[in-house]
């Protein structure tokens, strides 16, 4: 481990510790969280160059402080002197800080329901994540000043919402932990569909989705759907070195090399689930990473337990009522009962996913399993021509290759 | 999701060429356009925007890899599609980006008049995908 990244980790690790203390602090979680981020980057330039601090914490604390007086400068009077009399405090008597709960604090804030995850995103990786608004403008291709507006303007929309840094309680709490979840889950999947060119930004944010989802699962070791997610995002992360090929292709998971699976992960993920789903109270997570855990447990894509997978569909479907869940049913129901069962419940789903590249790719591959060529090939080029992923296009024409190379 | 807008220099029936405007005419097109990308910039959906020079500067290239590059130049009479300018913007939704392109086509032409300028709103290659 290089220093820089040695001092890099500690800083991720510090940031919402930091944040948390400076922002209880103050009471005033938008110019806090603008003051840590000034912190963090003053250190990232000092520390490697002038030896690590003794007390790092403290030291990130007594900078974010006279950032804060230096920000709140040209307020009025009376709001500078509360300043300064907080800043004072701080430097005296540095906060011990309970860690893991303002973690959770924080995510419960950066992940507020009056934010679109579009805006959370940003917010939750520099406020809790410790990136960098560069680092997060690069990872999303957008100029770093329009990612600071964006995550200023989501700042002012939590302020606006009336929210506080305190807990929720009672039925908010759940709420409010479910949009956490839902923002993480979208993280996740921002970093895993696989982008060319970009991919190394993207696999970042995967990781950086599993760290925060570790960290929560750390608070909230018994809520079954923490579990559920962090399960999920392991066993979906376990396949990652083999979804792509040598120039970046996607690989389908029937057609995987199976011993480039992370086991390491795999295992973890599996006793994650098998040690929730008895728990009961089974949610959406839980029962997602149970799909994932039982592709990842098939030694061979010919051992997949296809009518188990289909009967999990069937209950996340009655739960979410999801298209996108009754999608993969249907390939579930084709892989039991044959492409005919698969492609009849996708008539189900024509007049909600209507233009959706997916539903054009899914009964394409049915359409092929059942024989039918031309309607596959039609299906194939449709898909192939709606969607926004360059790899996913590339797939599908590949796949409407093989067909009109069969005619030959 | 990333949106290219894309708006070219055709000419819109019933509207006269820019450089036959009234000055105020065309100091209210532009305060028109600063104003969409002022909003652009404040809500963070401005990743670039760009204006074209004419077709009276633009030059066209070909090359067959063989001999010397074919270089042509503008203005380009027989070509009705010309690139005027460009906006891509990272927004919420797609209902988000057709907002700023109608925003974008009601630009005040001669007399105030909106232009209905088309204006083709694109997917960017590579962007999140639509969950319905």
């Amino acid at each position: 481990m290089t220093p820089e990244s040695s001092v890099e980790d500690l800083l991720r690790d510090l940031a919402p510790r930091v944040l948390g203390a400076v922002a209880r602090r103050y009471g005033d979680f938008e110019e806090a969280e603008d003051a840590v981020q000034e912190a963090l980057l003053a250190a990232a330039t000092h520390w490697p160059a002038e030896g690590m601090p003794d007390n790092p914490a403290g030291w990130l604390i007594a900078i974010a402080a006279r950032r804060m007086t230096d920000r709140l400068r040209r307020d009025d009077a009376r709001r500078r002197r509360e300043v300064l009399a907080a800043s004072r405090e701080l430097a005296q008597r540095p906060p011990s800080v309970s860690d893991r709960d303002d973690s959770l604090l924080l995510l419960f804030l950066c992940c507020h329901p009056a934010l679109t995850p579009a805006s959370a995103i940003p917010l939750t990786l520099r406020a809790v994540g410790g990136l960098t608004t560069a680092e997060i403008a690069r990872a999303f291709l957008v100029p770093e000043a329009t990612m600071a507006q964006r995550i200023s303007r989501a700042k002012q929309r939590i302020k606006a919402s009336g929210a506080t840094f305190e807990m929720p309680t009672g039925d908010d709490w759940s709420e409010r932990l479910r949009s956490v979840l839902h923002v993480l889950y979208l993280l996740f999947t921002e970093g895993y569909a696989a982008s060319t060119g970009v991919r190394v930004a993207r696999s970042e944010l995967s990781a950086e989705a599993i760290r925060l989802t570790r960290m929560v699962h750390a608070s909230l070791p018994d809520d079954p759907e923490v579990v559920g997610l962090l399960a999920l995002m392991l066993l979906g992360e376990a396949r990652r070195p083999a979804r792509t090929g040598p120039d970046g292709e996607l690989v389908p998971l029937a057609e995987q090399d199976r011993s480039r699976w992370d086991r390491a992960l795999i295992a973890e993920g599996v006793a994650l689930v098998s040690a929730a789903l008895p728990k009961g109270a089974v949610g959406e997570y839980q029962l997602q990473a149970a799909i994932a855990a039982l592709h990842d447990e098939a030694a061979t894509a010919e051992e997949t337990d296809w009518p188990q997978i289909l009967a999990l569909y069937g209950l996340l479907e009655r739960m979410t009522g999801n298209p996108m869940v009754t999608l993969n049913r249907a390939v579930a129901k084709a892989m039991v009962e044959g492409p005919a069962a698969g492609l009849a419940l996708l008539e189900t789903l024509d007049e909600r996913l209507d233009g959706h590249h997916r539903l054009d790719a899914v009964r394409a591959h049915l359409l092929e399993m059942d024989g039918d060529a031309g309607g596959a090939l039609a299906h194939y080029r449709t898909a192939a021509a709606r969607t926004t992923s360059v790899a996913e296009r590339d797939y599908l024409m590949t796949r409407a290759a093989r067909l009109t190379a069969g005619d030959r | 999701m990333k949106y290219m807008l894309l708006m070219n220099y055709s000419p819109v029936s019933g509207v006269a060429p820019i450089t036959e405007w009234a000055p105020e005419d065309v100091r209210a097109s532009g305060a028109h356009m600063a104003a969409i990308h002022e909003e652009l910039h404040a809500r963070g959906e401005l990743v670039g925007a760009e204006g074209l020079t004419g077709p009276e500067a633009a030059r066209i290239v070909t090359h067959d890899g063989v001999g010397a590059p074919v270089v042509t130049d503008g203005p380009f009479p027989e070509s009705k599609e010309f690139l005027a300018g460009y906006w891509l913007v990272d927004v919420e939704s797609e209902e988000r980006a057709i907002e700023i392109a109608a925003r974008t086509s009601a630009a005040p032409g001669p007399g105030g008049k909106p232009t209905a300028r088309e204006i083709q709103v694109r997917p960017v290659m590579g962007s999140r995908d639509v969950e319905p």
